[in-house]
């Protein structure tokens, strides 16, 4: 694996956070370090195990395989190995796997002199898995409660859930969530965009500049938040739409039972207009 | 190292407003003031304004504030004008298309004919939007790719209120202006057409969705890791590279054995970004028009169990 024409300089000793000098080194591109190589542990074994769960299973249609968690009615115990134990393994394989691949992250960012934002968004991240995983179901009681590892199975684990629910979209924590999400699809799209438009100007014309770029959005909008700030709020947005999704799903099931739609009849409720005839509600 | 942390402007410089570019813009469009923001400062740039207005600008504007305010007047109806009961009410009411005996015909206002007004307001405001997205990079001599990714949002936008109802011959298709009464809409269709997650085009939809907040996570966060080397001038490390872009590049190179350069990752965000309507337009075309039971489908295509 040929370097780029300037990497050499950058491959230097440092930055590791365990193992000293022992893991110092690449492999091809890859940095390895000690997180390296619990990496490829976890990450090895988990995908093993999966394909053992699909050997064992009924399907090798890979729409349709699926490592299931353990029954409900097992509770928060251990599980026999083809009655949700694998889906415990490789749940422990995962997590091992991407906390070591964030302090990996950590690692490389010490090597290069810059900023710990990556890993941390990444933390993030681990944080949403981690909640359906493994924090929802210890509060709920059960591991049955997390979601299975398949393509469609996850699919009809998430209408399940949802409609457990009543219709989920009245989900306040939901809402938020899907708004971020939708205007970070936005937000991206304008940041691309723009600095595609400011680089590739029709032809015949010289490449535009930073101050063309605020220039079309102050016409547009009346603001343009800038070259730094446009990477703030598409992080912000970001790592909020996880967030909120994270927190949406674990409050049900957890201290929200009833169908989402009844949670609003708190404001209907409000003695100001509870006891008002007349419009929808009244 | 918490010098390379950078997440809120800590110092604020006010000096006279930015008043823009020149290039091919009329001016006399332009407002021709500014202010600040102290607020905005924390994140991003503090300047407000100024604003460029213009015909077709204009045009969208009062449209957008018509469609805005039809809505809005339609609520107020339905609270019989009592400012409690419109407070109360605000999230469950709804301004529904006509029923579906109306077919593509224009019924009386209070059966959905202001819907249907509504709509063309809607419709109006945000067509010439798109022009004016056209006309003010035109102006300042950019490309038009901000232009052709919000026509990818209209994409949906059609498909859902114009396209799709006039494909299945009914106006009822239309989705409903009310907050709850739009996620009802939503809730309703994947019942109605079979579980929608079975739609190889919703799960597309999502994907892209979900990948665009990846992409936005670790483009800005790269970005964000590398400002104490000016990594944010991205239109000049585009063309002469500093370390800032080569640490970037090096860390996802490490990462994951892969890397775009300053200007790619614009192209894969712009490309992520877009695809998150466009699949979902189709998605909701082919819903209804092509295909009845997309859980129906997906066991003739063999990714759902035929139990």
């Amino acid at each position: 694996m040929a370097l780029l024409s300037f990497e050499r300089k950058y491959r230097v000793p440092g930055g590791t956070l365990v193992g000293g000098n022992l893991f110092d080194f690449w492999v091809g591109p890859f940095f390895v370090g000690f997180f390296g190589v619990t990496t490829f542990f976890f990450a090895a074994l988990g995908t093993m195990l999966i394909f053992y769960g699909a050997a064992m299973g009924p399907t090798w249609n890979p729409w349709l395989i699926s490592i299931n968690p353990p029954d409900v009615k097992l509770g928060l115990g251990f599980a026999p190995m083809l009655h949700g134990g694998l889906w415990q393994i490789i749940t422990f394989c995962a997590i091992g796997a991407f906390v070591s691949w964030a302090l990996r992250e950590v690692e490389i960012c010490r090597k290069l002199g810059i900023g710990l934002h990556v890993p941390f968004a990444f933390g993030v991240a681990i944080f949403a898995y981690v909640t359906l995983t493994v924090i929802r179901p210890i509060l709920m009681g059960a591991w049955g409660y997390a979601f299975p590892y398949g393509i469609f199975s996850h699919l009809d684990w998430v209408s399940n859930t949802g409609y457990t629910y009543g219709n989920f979209h009245y989900n306040p924590f939901h809402m938020i969530a899907v708004s971020l999400f939708f205007t970070n699809a936005l937000a991206l799209a304008l940041h691309g965009g723009l600095i595609l438009s400011a680089a590739n100007p029709p032809k015949g014309q010289l490449m535009k500049t930073p101050d063309h770029e605020d220039t079309f959005f102050r016409d547009l909008i009346g603001y343009s938040v800038g070259t730094l700030g446009i990477h703030r709020v598409g992080m912000l947005l970001a790592l909020n739409a996880v967030f909120f999704s994270a927190l949406c799903i674990v409050v049900s099931g957890t201290i929200w039972f009833d169908q989402w739609v009844d949670w609003w009849n708190w404001w209907l409720n409000l003695p100001i207009f509870a006891n008002v005839h007349g419009g929808v509600n009244g | 190292m918490a010098e390379y942390q950078n997440f809120f402007t800590q110092v604020q410089v006010t000096a006279a407003p930015e008043m823009g570019m020149v290039e091919g813009v009329e001016l006399e469009n332009r407002t021709k003031g500014a202010s600040y923001s102290t607020l905005l400062g924390w994140i991003g740039n503090a300047q407000l304004g100024p604003i460029y207005l213009g015909t077709f600008g204009v045009i969208s504007m009062a449209c957008g504030l018509i469609w805005f305010m039809i809505i809005g007047g339609w609520f107020w109806h339905l609270a019989g004008y009592n400012p409690a009961v419109f407070l109360r009410d605000l999230f469950w009411m709804s301004l529904e298309p006509p029923a579906p005996e109306w077919g593509l015909r224009i019924p009386p206002m209070d059966q959905g004919g202001l819907f249907l007004v509504a709509g063309f307001f809607f419709l109006i405001s945000l067509w010439t939007w798109w022009i004016r997205t056209y006309l003010r990079a035109e102006a300042l001599g950019l490309g038009k790719h901000v232009s052709w990714a919000f026509a990818a949002a209209l994409w949906l936008v059609m498909v859902l209120g114009l396209i799709r109802p006039v494909l299945m011959g009914h106006w009822s298709e239309a989705v409903p202006y009310g907050i709850f009464p739009h996620l009802d809409w939503t809730n309703l269709f994947s019942l109605t057409y079979g579980n929608l997650f079975y739609n190889p085009f919703h799960a597309l939809s999502i994907a892209f969705l979900y990948g665009s907040a990846l992409l936005f996570a670790m483009h800005g966060a790269t970005i964000l890791s590398v400002t104490r080397l000016g990594g944010d001038r991205e239109l000049e490390q585009i063309i002469d590279r500093g370390t800032a872009s080569e640490r970037a590049a090096l860390f996802w190179r490490w990462t994951m054995g892969f890397n775009a350069t300053m200007e790619g990752i614009h192209r894969w965000a712009w490309w992520f970004a877009v695809l998150v309507p466009i699949t979902g337009g189709i998605g909701i075309l082919l819903t209804g028009t092509v295909v009845d039971n997309w859980y129906v489908w997906a066991q003739d295509h063999g990714y759902a169990p035929l139990q």
